[in-house]
Parts: C-alpha cells; sequence; structure tokens
C-alpha cells in the first residue's frame, strides 16, 4: 500500500537500479534485484553499516549514522540505515 | 630554629579603637647564613631549567612483528535467518518476509527512510559532483622529489640453507613476476642438504615463491625469454643448461647433455633474437661461449673458444664471466671474462679466429657485469674490482669514464631501461648505489644499505622504478626508485650523447699523444743505438752498470748539497741587513727566518 507506493516512486526516479529492504539481521525483505545478487548486496552491505555506525559512534556517542553514501566507478549505493531495517538503492549518477 | 615574637595586649584595652602612628623599622632577628650548611650542597652554576606549564608525553615507537598473510576464497552461506526459518525452503522464507511486511514498525520506519532516499536520489540526479570542471588545464610539472627509494618486499629462500641469489630475471610481460637463481658459489662450502631449486616469485606475495624449478644441479643465472613469457632457460653449476616451460611444471622440459656442455659453472645466460625465438647462448669460465637451439639440447649449435690468440686453444683461454647482447645489434656480442678483458666478439664472421674482434683491457679483476646503455649501444658499462667504468666501442685504450675506487666490490651493475644516465650498482657491503651521470659524477647520486650480507646479483624491471637485488643469505629484495630518477627528464638524450662525445674525444686525444710519445721514444732509442755501435753488444757487466749508478748517485747528491749551500749562505747574507733601522738584530732572525727552510727541497 503505502509501501508499494514509496517504492514504486523510488524505483521511477532516473538512474535507480534496484531497491533492497534488509532487517538488523541481514535478511533481505523486499528487493528488485535477482535473488544472488540481493543476498550478496545484504550480507555485504549490512557489515559496512554496523562498522559505519559503530564509528560514528567511537568518535562521538552522541552522534548517529543517518545516511551513507557509497560511490563507485559504475554506480552510486545508497544506504538509509534505521533501529530495525535498513533500505539500499543502487543508482546510476547522471551522465 | 624557632622564630617567636610575643605580642601582649592587656584585657582591659580589648576593644579599643587602634590608632596607628609611625614606628621606625625595628630588626626582631637576624639569620646570618651558616657557611658549615652550604657544605651539604654541591653548587651547580649556570643551571638551565625548563619552565613549562603541559602535560608529560613521551614519545614510543612500535614496530610490528612480520607476519604471514594469506589469500583465500571464502563460500558465502545465507545466514541470518531465525531458527524456525529453513533458508533453503522458499515457502518459509516467503512467510517469513510476509510476516515483517506487516509489522507497523516496519511500515513506519520504511516510509521514512524512504522520503530520505528519494531526497538524496534526486540530489545525486540534479547535479553531478564528480563532474570534471578543468579539463584542459595541463599538468603543471612537479618540482623533482629527492631521489629515494623505497624497499617494498623481501623475497627469502624459504629453505633452512640459504644459498646465495646469484642470477635474477623479470618476467617479460609487465614484470610482475620474478625469476631467481639460487646457488652457492663459494668454494666447497655447498652442504648435502642444500636444497637445489630456484624460485619464481609473484611480487604481490612474499611469503611463498609461486613456483619452483627443480634443476639437477643449482641454477647460477637464468633468463626469461622475451618473445614468449612462458619459457626460460637457465646455466646450472654443473654446466649444463635446462630449458623450462612454467607451464609444464617445475622439472625442466630439456637439458643438455653433460658431456657437451661446460666443463665449469654456467655463468652467463641470455636469449637471442633469431626467426625461431629458440636461440641462446652461455658462458662459462672454462673458456668457451656455447650458442644452443632449445630445441635440441643434446648439443651446441655453435662453439667458440675465447682464446685471444685465435688459434681455439681451449688451455689459454680465458674465462667468461659475464655476457652481453643487445637486440638492436644483433651481430655483434661481448663477453667480460675472469681476467679482466671484455672481449668484443662478431658473431657472423666465418671463421672462429675471426669471431673475436677486439679486446678491451678493464679490470683487475673479474669482469662481473657488462651491458650496453640501451639509448647509446655504441657505449657501455662495466664492473669489476673496485669500480665501474663507462666504455666507448671506438676507443680501446681505457674507458671514457669511471667512478673512483669504492670501499667494496663491485658486483653487478645495469643501465636503466628509461633513464639513459642513470645506472645503478651493487656492492658486496650490501650497499645499492643508483648513479646519475649528468648529476654527479665523483660519487652516486643515491646510495642505499639494502641488507647487512654481501649482494650479489641486480636487475631493474622494464618500467624503470622497480628494482630487485639479491643478497648473499638468499634474500631478493624490492626497491622502488622515486619518480626522479626513472623518469626521462627534458633534454636528457642529447646532455649525455654530448657528454659520452667529449669524454670520447678526450680519450682519443690522450691516446694519439701516448702513441706520439711511444713513437718519439721509439725513434728516440732507436737513434742512441745507432750511436752506440761502438759499443759492445748485449748487457754491460755488473760492475759497470754498479759504477754506473754510483756515479749517478754521487752527482745527484753533490749537486743537492750545492743547492743548499747555496741557500745558507743568502740566508745568512740577509739576516746580516736589519729589516729597518733601530730595530733589535736579535728579533730580526725571527722577522727573516724563511718560512720554507724546513720543507726539503727536490729537484
Amino acid at each position: 500500500m503505502l509501501i508499494e507506493e514509496t517504492l514504486k516512486r523510488i524505483q521511477s526516479q532516473k538512474g535507480v537500479q534496484g531497491i533492497i529492504i534488509v532487517n538488523s539481521e541481514g535478511i533481505p525483505i523486499k528487493t528488485t534485484l535477482d535473488n544472488s545478487s540481493t543476498v550478496q548486496y545484504a550480507g555485504l552491505i549490512h557489515q559496512l553499516v554496523m562498522k559505519a555506525r559503530s564509528t560514528v559512534r567511537d568518535i562521538d556517542p552522541q552522534n548517529d549514522l543517518t545516511f551513507l553514501r557509497v560511490r563507485s566507478k559504475k554506480n552510486e549505493i545508497m544506504i538509509a540505515p534505521d533501529k530495525d531495517y535498513f533500505l539500499i538503492v543502487i543508482q546510476n549518477p547522471s551522465d | 630554629m624557632e622564630i617567636v615574637h610575643v605580642y601582649t595586649k592587656l584585657r582591659s584595652e580589648f576593644g579599643r579603637q587602634c590608632l596607628l602612628s609611625d614606628r621606625p623599622a625595628e630588626l626582631l632577628v637576624d639569620v646570618p647564613p651558616d657557611p658549615s650548611l652550604a657544605l651539604q650542597f654541591i653548587q651547580k652554576t649556570p643551571r638551565d631549567q625548563a619552565l613549562q606549564a603541559c602535560r608529560d608525553m613521551s614519545e614510543h615507537q612500535v614496530n610490528t612483528e612480520r607476519f604471514e598473510s594469506d589469500s583465500c576464497g571464502i563460500n558465502h552461506v545465507e545466514g541470518g535467518w531465525p531458527k524456525d526459518v529453513n533458508p533453503q525452503e522458499v515457502e518459509q522464507t516467503i512467510r517469513f518476509r510476509k510476516k515483517v511486511e506487516k509489522d507497523e514498525s516496519y511500515i513506519n520506519s520504511i516510509l521514512q527512510l524512504g522520503s530520505v532516499m528519494e531526497h538524496c536520489i534526486r540530489q545525486n540526479n540534479a547535479v553531478d559532483i564528480y563532474q570534471v570542471y578543468f579539463e584542459e588545464e595541463e599538468e603543471v610539472e612537479e618540482a623533482p622529489d629527492a631521489p629515494s627509494a623505497k624497499t617494498i618486499n623481501v623475497f627469502r629462500d624459504p629453505n633452512e640453507v640459504k644459498r646465495t641469489v646469484t642470477g635474477l630475471s623479470w618476467h617479460p610481460d609487465g614484470g610482475r613476476k620474478l625469476a631467481a637463481a639460487y646457488s652457492c658459489l663459494e668454494f666447497q662450502k655447498t652442504s648435502k642438504d642444500m636444497s637445489l631449486d630456484s624460485y619464481i616469485w609473484d611480487i604481490e606475495n612474499p611469503n611463498r615463491p609461486e613456483m619452483t624449478l627443480k634443476p639437477a644441479s643449482s641454477l647460477i643465472c637464468l633468463d626469461y625469454n622475451p618473445k614468449d613469457p612462458h619459457t626460460l632457460v637457465g646455466g646450472c653449476y654443473n654446466g649444463q643448461i635446462a630449458y623450462w616451460d612454467t607451464r609444464r611444471g617445475s622439472q625442466p622440459v630439456e637439458v643438455s647433455s653433460v658431456e657437451q656442455s661446460h666443463r665449469d659453472p654456467v655463468y652467463k645466460i641470455i636469449w637471442l633474437q633469431s626467426k625461431t625465438g629458440t636461440d641462446t647462448f652461455s658462458a662459462s669460465t672454462d673458456g668457451q661461449v656455447l650458442w644452443w637451439d632449445v630445441r635440441r639440447l643434446s648439443e651446441p649449435t655453435e662453439r667458440l673458444v675465447l682464446d685471444l690468440s685465435r688459434e681455439g686453444n681451449l688451455d689459454r683461454a680465458l674465462g667468461a664471466i659475464s655476457l652481453e647482447f643487445e637486440s638492436t645489434m644483433p651481430t655483434k656480442f661481448m663477453v667480460g671474462t675472469e681476467q679482466g678483458v671484455v672481449v668484443s666478439c662478431n658473431r657472423k664472421a666465418k671463421t672462429p679466429a675471426e669471431k673475436i674482434v677486439c679486446t678491451y683491457d678493464s679490470h683487475h679483476g673479474p669482469v662481473y657485469a657488462l651491458q650496453r646503455n640501451p639509448f647509446f649501444p655504441k657505449n657501455f658499462l662495466t664492473v669489476g674490482d673496485w669500480t665501474a667504468r663507462i666504455w666507448s666501442e671506438d676507443i680501446k685504450e681505457s674507458s671514457i669514464m669511471w667512478t673512483r675506487y669504492q670501499m667494496s666490490y663491485l658486483t653487478d651493475a645495469c643501465w636503466s631501461p628509461v633513464r639513459p644516465s642513470v645506472f645503478f650498482t651493487v656492492k658486496m657491503d650490501g650497499v645499492l648505489d643508483v648513479w646519475d651521470i649528468l648529476f654527479k659524477q665523483n660519487e652516486p647520486t643515491l646510495s642505499l644499505k639494502v641488507c647487512d650480507e654481501a649482494l650479489y646479483s641486480l636487475r631493474v624491471q622494464d618500467n624503470g622504478r622497480l628494482v630487485a637485488c639479491g643478497s648473499q643469505q638468499g634474500g631478493a629484495t624490492l626497491l622502488e626508485i622515486s619518480s626522479g630518477l626513472s623518469t626521462l627528464q627534458k633534454n636528457e638524450k642529447s646532455l649525455l650523447a654530448a657528454m659520452f662525445e667529449r669524454e670520447t674525444k678526450r680519450e682519443k686525444i690522450l691516446e694519439a699523444r701516448q702513441r706520439e710519445l711511444r713513437l718519439k721514444e721509439r725513434s728516440r732509442s732507436e737513434q742512441s743505438r745507432e750511436e752506440d755501435v761502438g759499443r759492445e753488444d748485449g748487457e754491460d757487466s755488473p760492475d759497470q752498470l754498479i759504477s754506473r749508478a754510483q756515479k749517478d748517485f754521487y752527482s745527484v747528491v753533490e749537486t743537492e748539497l750545492r743547492r743548499r749551500r747555496d741557500r745558507e749562505d743568502q740566508e745568512n747574507r740577509r739576516r746580516r741587513v736589519p729589516a729597518f733601522p733601530g730595530a733589535n738584530p736579535s728579533l730580526d732572525r725571527f722577522l727573516l727566518e724563511p718560512s720554507g727552510a724546513s720543507c726539503s727541497q727536490c729537484s
């Protein structure tokens, strides 16, 4: 319902290649990519987010991670973390 | 000691107002210093005492122990699922997912995350933050940084008994691999359990060699085929040549027969340029240079005996220790010998006698390294005894440039493949020297102590940045040279060409002058011989020689004594005349004492 709309809206943006929703244990809940890529992204990005979050909090315990962008040569992986879930979007930036 | 001041006030006067009045100072106590106490202290003057209000800190260096790391793959298995869900079962996973999707907190958090995400996506689409703004700007030339070299890796001999790295060869395709030949060249120092293997190392992995080469006897030198990066050829301690194909394993594909090979260890083997790409030649201290076709190693295709009298006599041949071949000059090659002579030869000569073209008397000891400058093939570098010398092919009498006599023996050298004026040498005290003759000729531009033991071999990779040197304890060190020494500078070739020409001309002039002097000597001695026709032929008797020597000696001594007497007379005459009127004559002696009286006079 609401979630479907949100995800559809995101998917329709220019350059978006895929969306994955992962829970705090690394299990992909919803995805628009194929299974093997999803599992790979979910596992790897989960570790990365944990590390990034602990880094931010180590430096300043009052601080917390709000958004994480990983820009690579071919695309950009954007991760929006939350307490229990995170939303991963892979986008090909404008060019 | 207690100093007490007693103050009294009547009780009835308490509470009364204070009436202040002036009073002169009253000395209550005077405590003079007690000198006996001073004896308990040591006086220290001056005293430097730094004062700073800050925390105490200390500096501490830590070096981690070397640890071996290994790369291996990991097999990922899906996990994280709660215990009751089996990840393989599609139904169970779907059911789990549906359950989560119905959760309220899930819906809330995803909505919130969704809006954040959308904002960022739109941001990305709006502006490309990594757009290249200044594409046409030319690269600013950086100031040349100070020459330096950094050790990247050390490849150590994995065996217990360490052997010397006597030969090194870079993989021709990009230089990602380094082949090293290990052997023990010290006389009778080889032990029975010394391994015979040589290794090919991948420069990224110093922990374990990528491949082992197992010859029948330890390899002294080896060379990668520049045309085919899978094949290598190596020369063994027992004189045989072995040919490997890395695709076919560690054992040599073919080994030359013992009867037809060298009789002494093969010190150098190089691939030749030929249509078939299978020709090599090898040199050894038994005085022979043999040509081989690797398809048929049972016997050499050609043989050359380094006999300078051109008779092919093995007994009088010079032992060869280094070889040189430049693919731009395929008909010529040079051999460096144990006797310090460099022999230049022509491959295409018809008879063996004509093969040897000329010789250069180069060093006092064996010529350990010999290489033509890749940019100026007419000039070559030789290394032996304690110097490195640069020669021009045309001047046979002496080298055109040479280094000072170094503190320790030079064992190997090579030119940089990118910069014509740079060459590298290694010494027995473990030092790697980088010489840039356009910058400094007297001493190396960069001198690095690579290790404590002697360095025996050296090879530069084709890109000019990586240098590998091998030590006595079996460690091959890989160094990276700073960009200043490995990038071609402006005008370098023309400057170096001018320098070589100038030095060659100087040597030619010197040679011509020497020849003139010799001619003059000869003509003079011929003339004097004609005058002494009356004299008896043959040598004078010993008595006559002695009397002649005596006469010469006495005449020299007498002329010297006479000269000294004259000088003393001069001094005495000078002393009798005072320097200025009224001066103390006794002081004149000190004023006028000639300062050169003490130095000995020689004619």
